[in-house]
């Protein structure tokens, strides 16, 4: 079930195209990474959907309707350039940005106090903004964008500023809502959080989608049939795997990278290097979404 | 619609409840109030007096400066020197010399003080002189002075209105002049104060990043309009609190005023009246003038009031949306206060030009300059304001008020151009030819 679908979206400013004929489709309930270099159209592409900024060409569609104002209220987004009215009180301010939303009064009051609680700022209710530490006002700024309980949740780099215990208080949060049935798009190039909270990606480099589909699916297709071996002996390049380094661990092992030539699969390149060496430890090297990331986007620029 | 309204109470509320609000609201009054009563004050009581020395040489003016509150002369035959000596040494304030002179050709006549003596000082001792050699020579040539006097004449010229329901009505100048005066300068004033505010409220929110959030949830447009709004409300506000405690300020201070029994000149009368103070107080005056009592209820008399009241408002509201407007597109097109204002400049200047028309206004208040200074939108509710007391023919006001609709509906269009797209530009060095691209381009 998509609750997302990005149709053939396009967007020129003045002087340069910020998307060029991007689609995708965001599945319901996912964490969606959308990851890309500065300047690669994130931000943009953020921005037509939560129609702040209006495409030239194509479409968006939440749950199969074309995103109209209406129903921009059932997305929640937190931008990167986090900011709220600094003289406001904590929970003036919830309250206004969720009616906002739509929200009504004795709702939002309600909502705001549990959410308050949740995220340990019950106290902080009465104070002005300018008063609270970052972190403090960026988790306030966390509870604003989902108070209104959206289908949606964009999070452009959620995780700045944040220390690391509020970061996992945050990413727990952050898998809470989707269990409870929302769906989030990420937005970010901390490919780390990407590895352990995605279960989705789209790459977008230079206005262009260049890659994008399950996590596991993107990683599975950039294997490239190396593998990390530990062993006793020496290994050289042969017909069957190619050494792509090596270096001594420090129990006096050596552990290798080979690149499979045999095209017979891991079984047949361990009979190889059997002949060889002595094996302690054989296993395929799964490359990072950072690795895919990197290739991916120093390739774009090599074309 | 409904979150204009959640705009509009936001912007009106977290200014209202704003300490330094309070204080203005509070202490304007009192130090407006305060202000005219120390001129009236200052005005009765005069400078202090000054004792002159007087070394009359010719022996002409013996009897001609006697003591007043102000001046305190004693004629003295010391030599010009002691005498200067006497002032230097601080006995004396000035020291007055008339050399020995020829009626036909009075010169010599020196005024000697430690400091620049004010020129009213100078003046009425120079006019005392002059009348004493008119007389001599009025006595020379054998006029009688009494019979001088009688050919004198004094006519006061009353103005009046001719109306066509056939009616007439008693006109005054001065009256209108006043209200015109005040009004147009609190609308200029207005306009100043809350489109400042308007353009730093916006700057605010570009600067704190909270746009995008507020944007996510509302069109720009609204945000916009919401702003202007709310922050009109705030001055509506302020500017009724202000009447009202103006009002009882200046009546008590008035009312202690009354007591000391002074004079009033007109001009302290003008000012009472540009104040609002209700009509029974002015009973109380002292009554040893009474026909600038006259006057003064003719001058209210001839005043269409409900229409300057009515006037007012309109131009002080339409006026405040045309340029506030403007001042939240500046706003949302720089990223801080500082670079606004290369762009504030020209916005300001038709109503600073406005203000300086005004005395050329005053002169004709019908006349062509007139006419079409307040049919421009720009200039229209500070040079309206100026022509309304001095009635208006109403197909007149009607179409200013009219083209001031539409120029606030174009400002308020060309500016929500800009703001929709200047409020998510940072960084980006601006100047006119990039406003005009934005004003041009598509969402």
């Amino acid at each position: 079930m998509e609750l997302l679908r990005i149709d053939d979206i396009s967007k020129s400013y003045s002087n340069h195209q910020a998307l060029s004929n991007v689609s995708m489709t965001i599945p319901k309930g996912s964490i969606f990474g959308l990851l890309g270099p500065n300047g690669a159209g994130k931000t943009t592409l953020i921005r037509i959907i939560t129609r702040i900024i209006e495409q030239d060409s194509g479409t968006a569609f939440l749950n199969g309707d074309e995103i109209t104002p209406e129903l921009v209220r059932k997305i929640g987004y937190l931008p990167e350039e986090r900011g709220l009215y600094k003289k406001m009180k904590v929970g003036e301010q919830l309250l206004y940005l969720a009616r906002l939303k739509g929200l009504s009064r004795p709702e939002a009051v309600s909502r705001i106090k549990s959410w308050l609680k949740r995220l340990d700022l019950t106290e902080w209710h009465g104070k002005a903004i300018e008063d609270l530490s970052k972190g403090m006002a960026q988790k306030v700024q966390f509870i604003a964008t989902v108070l209104h309980e959206p289908d949606l949740i964009i999070l452009d780099e959620p995780f700045s500023g944040f220390d690391p215990v509020n970061a996992n208080l945050i990413k727990d949060e952050i898998f809470k809502l989707r269990d409870d049935g929302a769906t989030v798009i990420f937005s970010t190039h901390r490919m780390e959080s990407v590895e352990e909270l995605c279960d989705h990606i789209a790459l977008i480099n230079k206005s262009e989608k260049i890659l994008d589909g399950k996590k596991l699916d993107i990683k599975n297709d950039h294997k490239d049939g190396t593998f990390v071996v530990i062993h006793e002996g020496t290994l050289a390049t042969s017909e069957h795997y190619e050494l792509l380094g090596s270096e001594r661990t420090e129990i006096g092992l050596t552990e290798s990278v080979v690149k499979d030539k045999t095209d017979g699969g891991p079984n047949n390149l361990v009979k190889e290097l059997i002949k060889d060496v002595e094996i302690h430890s054989f296993i395929e090297k799964v490359p990072t979404i950072n690795e895919i990331f990197i290739s991916k986007v120093k390739g774009g620029s090599h074309e | 619609m409904n979150n204009i309204g959640l705009i509009i109470a936001r912007e009106y509320l977290s200014r209202v409840k704003k300490k330094s609000f309070i204080i203005m609201t509070l202490l304007a009054p009192l130090l407006f109030g305060g202000f005219m009563f120390v001129v009236a004050w200052t005005a009765t009581k005069g400078s202090d007096t000054k004792n002159v020395q007087v070394v009359d040489e010719s022996g002409l003016f013996a009897e001609v400066f006697v003591d007043s509150d102000d001046n305190q002369f004693d004629y003295t035959d010391v030599s010009l020197e002691d005498a200067k000596a006497s002032v230097l040494s601080g006995e004396y304030d000035g020291l007055l010399y008339i050399p020995s002179l020829d009626v036909d050709s009075p010169n010599g006549v020196i005024y000697y003080a430690p400091n620049n003596p004010s020129i009213g000082m100078v003046s009425g001792l120079s006019r005392k002189i002059e009348a004493e050699i008119e007389n001599i020579k009025l006595t020379r040539s054998g006029i009688d002075k009494e019979v001088l006097e009688s050919l004198k004449a004094d006519v006061d010229i009353n103005t009046i209105n001719l109306t066509e329901s056939g009616g007439e009505k008693e006109s005054s100048s001065i009256g209108a002049t006043a209200v015109g005066y005040v009004a147009a300068f609190l609308i200029y004033m207005f306009i100043f104060v809350y489109g400042a505010m308007c353009m730093r409220g916006v700057v605010e929110e570009k600067t704190s990043r909270i746009i995008e959030v507020v944007i996510a949830s509302v069109k720009p447009f609204q945000l916009m309009m919401g702003k202007v709004v709310g922050i009109a409300s705030v001055g509506l506000t302020q500017f009724l609190l202000w009447i009202i405690l103006t009002i009882t300020i200046s009546t008590v201070a008035g009312a202690a005023f009354m007591d000391t029994k002074a004079d009033l000149d007109k001009q302290q009368i003008e000012q009472m009246e540009a104040m609002d103070i209700p009509q029974g107080d002015m009973q109380d005056l002292p009554q040893n003038d009474p026909n600038i009592m006259e006057k003064l209820s003719t001058a209210v008399d001839s005043i269409n009031i409900p229409m300057v009241v009515v006037a007012f408002l309109f131009y002080f509201l339409t006026g405040y949306l045309l340029y506030g407007a403007l001042f939240a597109a500046i706003g949302s097109a720089v990223d801080s206060d500082a670079d606004a204002q290369q762009f504030m400049f020209p916005v300001t200047i038709p109503l600073i030009f406005a203000i300086v028309m005004l005395s050329a206004v005053l002169n004709d208040p019908n006349g062509s300059l007139a006419f079409w200074l307040s049919m421009v939108p720009f200039t229209s509710p500070v040079i309206m304001m100026m022509r309304v007391p001095f009635g208006v023919p109403v197909w007149e006001l009607a179409l200013s008020m009219v083209l001031m609709v539409g120029g606030f509906l174009f400002t308020i269009w060309l500016a929500s151009r800009i703001y929709r797209i200047g409020i998510l530009m940072h960084g980006t060095k601006v100047n006119y030819k990039t406003l005009g691209k934005w004003i041009m381009m598509k969402n």
